[in-house]
């Protein structure tokens, strides 16, 4: 399982990130490294082992369902880069 | 029974699978404490939560788990008592957090049946998959600016539940069928309000079409329906637009499409250069939901009557045609309706004056049940005095449109336009007498073997009694009279 | 008279009830230190009029009577820490700028018992790192050098900013986070003590998440007791956070009796790895003996698994990390790099520029390993491993009631130094990551000097929710070890 420019080309936009030519170089090499030492972890037997959801033993916690929340309108866009009118502003976008 | 669709090479079968989003009727999201109402300003109903700002945490509302659970419980499906909750990934201008907190393989509902209602009267099962708890995402506005787009995140977070049926649909008929079935349902349990124009319940349609035995064809699936004219308008487009594809050779694509509801088309959604690859996994925020059997046995024990328990029995012990049973448990406050007239009263006349006068009256006004100038009370008034013999069934007709025009009462219009029915003897053997005298030579025929005049003789009556003798009682008197 | 930098919390607080001094002049005090050590580069923003109004309220509230835990105590804050009104960064450049709008709950926690904030420390971004050597703000330098040798050292990470503060003498205490070692790896280069609790004992609403099934808050400070002091100010139930334990916070000084008579301490065997240093080595040795001395016995335990923990953590990270960090999109904090073109465009270009490599490689490791066809293989497996190691911390407790291991496989090293890939990078937290899978509470504190004079660290590892024991042990190490080497910067050596 080798990683090529094209896989990390491919991780790169589902992640929405922009790679540099440079990082282009870079990345598989180094991706592909980590990959190798990780693939270790094929060597150990786990047959018949649960996979672990969490380290945390108890129940779930849940809330009544009350309002307790919301109606700050001016927090939630206190650090947006771009509102207008109470909404988040955003590239137009063509469904 | 399927429909088969013609098309220039033969018969083709239309496959459908039905995705209902159905909010639920909590007063708050899912998993934060903001209010769910509809029609707030925009980002009024948002907290740090639902706008996903670094460090904010999901905490679940019990009352979603519990309408899931009541949900699944009227959809006759098994209901698992532990159910993970996954993170679907993409990214999205109405998603803040890159990801919608959903469920993927194991559901807190498995799997279920019901039962649909055909307008011929038969009923079909349709299975279900799966009932899923997930975050609705918030909305964009892509028509208010000729270079951006708007968000909302009020609806950020809503808690949904995503009903999966198995692709058991053969037309657009039984999609109507099942969409309402499942309105019904929840409206029934009161865990979504099924109100379609606000949002709260929509579809997507997953279409596909093959020779009647072969295997199943590609779908596509047709995003976001809220009408049940427009699903039905959308599925016979989509299978015209399917088989003519292929049967010109070529192959139809996988893909979402949405409704044109001002061409009655659908057209492609997004062009599909990346597929989506949602990378779900446990959300790690959140521990696995277990739930108790008792939980879901006393939830159990206390579910109101559903539609096609109501609709059986109507079947059952008022005589009422499947169909017309299955108009009246459609909505609950027509089935209501009915048993508020039919209590104590002759189940044949009530189901009569319900289904077909009321209903049909109705239809043609354009109203509700809710919004009948008639309510049950009259309604079951009016019925009361058809069973004494106050007025005759045809008498009834003219009083009931009259209470529909003024929404007076049955008995204050046949005081008024004294329309009382004529049961005394005496009266209705006078009537007869002039009746027969008057047509003397009519007698004879009839007495010389044209038996047909015998409605002509009653229609006489009728006429010269204004409607208001009671026909049963002129009947019996005029064959007396006749053969004795 | 001892410079009012090196006291420890302990000595200060009942110094201040004693009336010896106030906190504005302990607060004044760290701020000359904190403002004349800038070239370690521990803070990424100051914040001394708001330390300063702090201390002048605890003051005023000692005048009534009241004191909280962490009364008139001046500290740091780690930067991934969201601070109402002050801006928090994670050492981002997609984060510059952002001030949020609330508190964080473990940090409100602090507030409510009386602690003065100087300043948000600086770290690794996002907090993936292990030497502070990845944040946009620069590098973080280690107050101690290596005898005669002016080389700039790290301090370890992901915390280096808090662990440098504390250690330079420039806060009492400090804040950090440990998701795979970050706490107990830079305690230990730093020649301090730093405590990682159980899983679900500190609240993680308002801390930024970097991986939601391993970050857990914890602290910094010079003593055992300090540490004690702080974690119980520190910890509780939150409701707005569903993986935080509903259990009592026990008055974790209490624990500190220094009686280990009959406490069974586990050493695993697993931990003596090829190549490791012999002063590692030695003063593990060193620290058995001290608590053989001290009536504890010593049993060798195995932890088989150990070796996979680092391989595991590499896939669960980044996994957890690549969905945690999809809200950084520009659109409602942060950065915005919008050239008119399409959001995806917005998005890509305002991540691909706010982000720096090592995040990115973790994000794109994560979006790997989750990706269709790998799930099983990665995620699924490393889940899977992880369970197992779990499973061998669960098994020794039948047997002992804590472990003791070193630290860290070296002292702290050159900045440059281990760069040549990342996997080098990794194995820094080759002894810390362990603890953190499965959830245990993890303390380091300094016990000796390697050959260069740098600090060595001895980790105590203990049962979930046990700190108590953990506290004890450290207790007698602390005690038995006399570790008084300070660092050649601290600020008191700066003001003579």
């Amino acid at each position: 399982m080798s990683i090529d420019k094209d896989t990390v080309k491919k991780v790169s936009r589902l992640a929405r990130i922009r790679l540099t030519d440079e990082e282009m170089e870079n990345f598989p090499g180094e991706i592909d490294g980590i990959m190798n030492w990780i693939e270790q972890l094929a060597e150990v037997d786990t047959d018949n082992v649960q996979p672990l959801t969490s380290v945390v033993d108890m129940q779930m916690q849940m809330r009544k369902d009350e309002v307790t929340d919301g109606d700050c309108r001016d927090a939630v866009l206190a650090n947006a880069p771009e509102t207008t009118e109470g909404f988040f502003v955003v590239p137009k976008v063509v469904e | 029974m399927s429909e088969l669709i013609q098309g220039e090479t033969g018969a083709w079968e239309i496959v459908i699978g039905l995705e209902i989003h159905a909010q639920v009727t909590s007063k708050s999201k899912l998993f934060s404490g903001a209010a769910t109402e509809f029609g707030a300003a925009p980002n009024a109903q948002v907290s740090l939560v639902d706008a996903a700002m670094p460090g904010m945490l999901p905490v679940i509302n019990e009352y979603c788990v519990e309408q899931a659970v009541r949900t699944g419980l009227g959809l006759n499906a098994k209901i698992n008592l532990t159910s993970v909750f996954e993170r679907k990934n993409y990214f999205y201008a109405d998603l803040p957090q890159g990801y919608q907190i959903s469920q993927f393989e194991t559901p807190i509902v498995g799997e279920g049946e019901i039962e649909i209602d055909l307008p011929d009267g038969s009923t079909k099962m349709v299975r279900i998959e799966r009932l899923h708890l997930e975050q609705d995402a918030g909305k964009s506005m892509h028509d208010q600016h000729p270079s951006k787009s708007f968000v909302d995140l009020n609806r950020s977070g809503n808690a949904l539940m995503e009903i999966v049926s198995m692709p058991d649909i053969r037309s657009a008929a039984e999609t109507a069928a099942y969409v309402s079935k499942i309105r019904a349902i929840l409206r029934y349990l009161g865990t979504c309000d099924g109100n379609m124009d606000e949002g709260s319940m929509r579809c997507d349609v997953n279409l596909s079409v093959r020779r009647p035995g072969d295997e199943y064809g590609t779908r596509a699936e047709i995003k976001n329906m809220n009408s049940i004219r427009f699903i039905q308008q959308a599925i016979e487009y989509e299978a015209r637009r399917q088989i003519e594809i292929i049967e010109d050779g070529g192959e139809v694509v996988q893909e979402t499409r949405l409704f044109d509801t001002s061409t009655g088309e659908t057209r492609s959604m997004r062009s599909k250069e990346d597929a989506h690859d949602y990378r779900y996994f446990p959300d790690p925020d959140i521990l696995p939901l277990v739930i108790e059997q008792s939980f879901v046995d006393s939830i159990n024990d206390n579910l109101p009557e559903l539609p096609d328990t109501l609709k059986h029995r109507f079947i059952g012990d008022y005589g009422m045609k499947p169909y017309d049973a299955s108009v009246l448990v459609a909505e609950k406050t027509r089935a209501e309706f009915f048993e508020a007239v039919a209590k104590g009263r002759d189940p044949k006349l009530s189901v009569t004056w319900v289904t077909t006068e009321l209903m049909g009256a109705l239809n043609k006004a354009d109203k509700s049940i809710e919004e009948s100038p008639v309510s049950a009370e009259a309604l079951g008034g009016l019925v009361d005095l058809i069973a004494d013999n106050t007025i005759s069934g045809r008498i009834a007709k003219d009083v009931f449109a009259e209470m529909f025009e003024t929404g007076k009462a049955a008995a204050d219009i046949v005081e008024e336009k004294g329309l009382k029915q004529v049961t005394d003897t005496g009266a209705i053997e006078a009537l007869i007498d002039e009746v027969l005298s008057a047509n003397a030579d009519k007698v004879e025929q009839y007495k010389g073997g044209k038996e047909k005049l015998f409605g002509f003789f009653v229609g006489q009556v009728m006429k010269q009694s204004q409607g208001k003798a009671n026909p049963a009682m002129v009947n019996q008197i005029l064959k007396d009279k006749l053969n004795g | 008279m001892t410079h009012l930098t090196d006291l420890t919390i302990k000595q200060a607080l009942d110094a201040m009830e004693k009336g010896e001094f106030t906190s504005v002049e302990l607060t004044q005090a760290h701020i000359d230190a904190m403002q004349a050590a800038q070239d370690l580069n521990a803070y990424i923003v100051e914040t001394p009029e708001l330390a300063l109004e702090q201390a002048a309220a605890s003051d005023a509230r000692r005048k009534t009577g009241e004191a909280g835990l962490l009364e008139g105590i001046p500290m740091a804050m780690k930067d991934l820490y969201c601070t109402k009104g002050v801006q928090t960064t994670a050492a981002s450049k997609i984060l510059k700028g952002f001030k949020p709008e609330y508190e964080s709950t473990v940090s409100q926690n602090m507030l409510n018992e009386g602690m003065v904030m100087l300043g948000k420390a600086n770290l690794d971004e996002f907090a993936m790192g292990s030497a502070n050597i990845t944040s946009h703000y620069g590098d973080v330098i280690n107050p101690w050098k290596r005898q005669g040798d002016d080389t700039n050292l790290v301090p370890g990470g992901s915390s280096g900013g808090s662990a440098a503060a504390v250690a330079a003498r420039i806060a009492m205490g400090a804040t950090g986070t440990d998701t795979g070692g970050s706490i107990r790896q830079p305690a230990a280069f730093c020649g301090i003590t730093g405590i990682k609790p159980t899983y679900g004992r500190c609240s993680r609403w308002g801390i930024i998440a970097f991986a939601s099934s391993l970050d857990q808050a914890g602290s910094f400070a010079r003593t055992v007791e300090d540490n004690a002091i702080m974690l119980q100010a520190m910890a509780g139930h939150d409701p707005k956070d569903g993986t935080s334990v509903n259990t009592p916070v026990p008055n974790y000084r209490e624990a500190l009796t220094g009686d280990v008579k009959g406490l069974r301490i586990g050493v695993p065997k697993e931990y003596r790895v090829d190549g490791m240093p012999e002063e590692v080595l030695a003063l593990w040795e060193k620290g058995i003996d001290w608590l053989k001395e001290a009536g504890a016995e010593i049993v060798e335990i195995s932890l088989p698994h150990t070796k996979y923990a680092l391989p595991t953590y590499y896939v669960i990270a980044p996994a957890e990390c690549s969905s945690n960090l999809s809200r950084y999109d520009g659109i409602r904090f942060g950065q915005r790099i919008d050239e008119g073109g399409s959001l995806d465009d917005l998005y890509e270009l305002t991540r691909g520029d706010g982000f720096g490599d090592e995040v990115k490689r973790r994000i794109m490791i994560g979006t790997y390993v989750l990706s269709a066809g790998y799930y099983d293989a990665y995620y699924n497996k490393a889940r899977k491993v992880r369970q197992l190691i779990h499973n061998d911390f669960t098994d020794a407790y039948q047997k002992v009631d804590a472990i003791l291991t070193p630290t860290a496989p070296s002292a702290a090293f050159g900045i440059g130094e281990n760069t040549e890939d990342p996997v080098t990078m990794y194995l820094n937290d080759v002894f810390t990551v362990p603890a953190s899978l499965a959830g245990m509470p993890g303390l380091s504190l300094p016990a000796g000097l390697d050959k260069n004079g740098l600090p060595l660290g001895l980790q105590i590892i203990g049962r979930p929710f046990d700190e108590e024991t953990v506290f004890k042990v450290s207790g007698l190490i602390e005690e038995a070890a006399q570790f008084t080497a300070q660092p050649q910067m601290t600020a008191s050596k700066r003001a003579a």
